[in-house]
């Protein structure tokens, strides 16, 4: 275990804390705006890479495949959002289960369409192969999971912190009632942000696909850790969001390194430490 | 229909249950085992969620570690197998209530969304141990148990299991329902109306809730004992979230806070999932239709059907008698 075991390794996490940023970053905005605990959150994900599957089958292009499959998965939660969620009122248990039960329906249509496979997404050429830095080979795909996640981080914070539309939602998460008072359209800031969410997780779903691969249980299989996410960053926060993905994509990575036996265990241990003594997490707000 | 009624007609059900089942095909015997063994579970659960107004996101950690001790206990040490069998439930009864005492600590401060989130983060802490821990666990492959227990009876017969567990979840029922009419179970309808009047009253809130978590993972590693003898197998499947998930699901689906509902829920769940799938390949879409609309639309439950029909017919009726019917419920 050298310097370059570290290195690699750190590397690694980070690049797999990208990846769980653009899950994260929805989750916790839905979280922090509307308070529902988002089940159906892994289902977005896998079908966006599924989507995805099927442009590039169509058309034969990557670049197409990630703003169709996004968008077409943020309609899909826009639609959730209007007709299911939001009649429900707030409640947050039958609020869950409903998330359950379209994670359930999404899994179902997923393996009829696209099968029980495991498949992968091939990212264009470019974003091949590796590179050298600092006398380290680096695969491309990696350093572009890294930077794509630092871009669309740095507009989310932009548009959050510099636009009324971000003052609108970050007056939605800290007092939805008193938001509603002033009179921002709170119902509006929902299905703006579920959309949203829909639209990252979608994104991630694609981008991750090149890299995990695409198939049936991936949903359930990265959900928790996305959570573990949001609740280490705090449930509301971007910048809990980012900060958690670099240490969830790290601890798991070391752990894995380190400590196979107990991995997981070091990834959710913290998480119930932090919920008990912090339940508002490392940057959210009472 | 009086409580009278109500254990009458339980009562009748469960007898005809005894008396049918070793008819049916081997097939359908395992499938009613299965639906009270995980009615057992839904019950457990239908004590935090439904009596105390505690949605566990992580029940699934007690059955995993009743089943995981009693494979480890099997296959290690040669332990439950004949008159032991029923140490190993002791002793599976014992670690879910520890477990439950151990993550009760964490889990009972927290309250709505915090306790879903922190009941889903010790779940998965349990599935994290049962998927990597290899040398104890068997990992992702799990562990096969050897025939099941033979004490005079021989418990691989699958028509005397079913009486067994037949057995285990009548006297689960009936203890659960002794607790919930006692003044402790009272007093736990008392903190999920209004926990803070319990407060003020004098009532140690956080005990009660501690004690019921508590309450509740004993019969979930009950339950646990009980499935990896049925199924002969243990795996990280059966602790995932998902497992979690479906047991909230039973209880909602049967009816919150009735506990027989859960039992229903279970037999609804396990004859969808283990049943039509092997009739249709679309039985998910119905298991998840019916998720969706109950939610939507049986804020009750199955259990909840009656009350309804009887509340719109007194709507109808007379306005005074839905008067009587409101201020009753409250």
């Amino acid at each position: 275990m050298n310097a370059q075991f570290w290195l690699i390794q750190s590397f690694n996490g980070i690049s797999y804390g990208a990846l769980l940023f653009l899950l994260a970053s929805g989750l916790t905005l839905i979280f922090g705006v509307m308070r529902i605990v988002n089940l159906a959150h892994g289902a977005y994900f896998l079908l966006g890479g599924y989507v995805a599957l099927s442009v590039i089958a169509t058309t034969g292009s990557w670049v197409l495949a990630v703003p169709v499959a996004a968008l077409l998965v943020a309609m899909v939660g826009l639609v959730m959002e209007r007709v299911f969620l939001r009649p429900l009122g707030f409640d947050p248990l039958r609020q869950v289960l409903l998330t359950v039960g379209f994670a359930f329906l999404f899994q179902q249509a997923a393996l009829d369409i696209w099968g029980g496979d495991s498949l992968d997404i091939i990212p264009p050429d470019m974003l091949r192969g590796s590179t050298v830095i600092g006398g380290f080979h680096l695969p491309v795909y990696r350093i572009f999971m890294i930077g794509m996640a630092g871009v669309l981080g740095s507009i989310l914070w932009l548009v959050m912190e510099k636009t009324r539309a971000g003052a609108m939602i970050r007056a939605a998460v800290d007092d939805s009632e008193m938001a509603r008072g002033v009179g921002i359209d709170t119902s509006r800031v929902s299905m703006f942000i579920f959309a949203l969410g829909a639209f990252l997780a979608a994104l991630g779903g694609v981008i991750g696909g090149g890299f995990l691969g695409i198939y049936p249980g991936l949903d359930f299989e990265i959900l928790p850790v996305a959570f573990a996410v949001v609740i280490i960053g705090g449930m509301g926060s971007l910048t809990g969001a980012a900060v958690g993905s670099l240490i969830v994509g790290l601890a798991d990575n070391f752990g894995k390194a380190l400590f196979p036996e107990v991995s997981y265990f070091t990834l959710y241990a913290p998480m119930v430490l932090i919920l008990a003594v912090r339940p508002t997490g490392l940057f959210g707000r009472e | 229909m009086n409580p009278r009624g109500k254990i009458l007609t339980v009562l009748v059900v469960l007898l005809a249950l005894a008396v049918v089942t070793p008819f049916a095909s081997s097939y359908l015997i395992l499938l009613i085992t299965q639906a009270l063994v995980l009615g057992i579970l839904a019950m457990s659960l239908d004590i935090l969620l439904g009596f105390t107004g505690l949605p566990s996101l992580g029940q699934a950690a007690y059955l995993g570690m009743g089943a995981y001790l009693t494979a480890i206990l099997a296959t290690h040490y040669d332990f439950g197998l004949g008159w032991s069998f029923w140490v190993a439930i002791m002793l599976g009864i014992l670690i879910g209530a520890a477990t439950a005492a151990l993550f009760g600590l964490f889990a009972i401060r927290a309250t709505g969304v915090y306790f879903l989130m922190i009941t889903l983060a010790l779940g998965m802490c349990v599935w994290g141990l049962a998927y990597r821990w290899n040398s104890m666990t068997g990992g992702d492959n799990g562990i096969n148990l050897p025939a099941r227990p033979e004490f005079g009876i021989r418990l691989a017969d699958d028509v005397t299991y079913f009486y067994v567990v037949l057995g285990f979840f009548v006297a689960s029922l009936v203890m659960l329902y002794i607790l919930v009419k006692s003044p402790f179970g009272r007093s736990l309808v008392g903190i999920r109306e209004r926990e803070l009047r319990m407060r003020i009253l004098g009532y140690n809130t956080w005990l009660h809730k501690y004690i019921a978590f508590i309450i509740a993972g004993g019969f979930g590693g009950l339950a646990g004992v009980l499935w990896a003898h049925l199924s002969g197998h243990v795996s990280p499947q059966d602790v995932i979230l998902a497992t979690s998930v479906d047991a909230l699901l039973m209880v909602v689906l049967g009816g919150p806070a009735t506990l027989v509902g859960g039992a229903i829920g279970a037999g609804v769940v396990v004859f969808l999932r283990d049943y039509l799938s092997t009739v249709v390949p679309w039985w998910q879409y119905v298991l998840g239709g019916v998720y969706v609309l109950t939610i939507l639309y049986l804020p009750g439950g199955l259990m909840g059907i009656p009350e309804r029909i009887r509340r719109r017919r007194a709507l109808s009726g007379s306005p005074a008698e839905t008067k009587k019917l409101e201020s009753a419920s409250n």
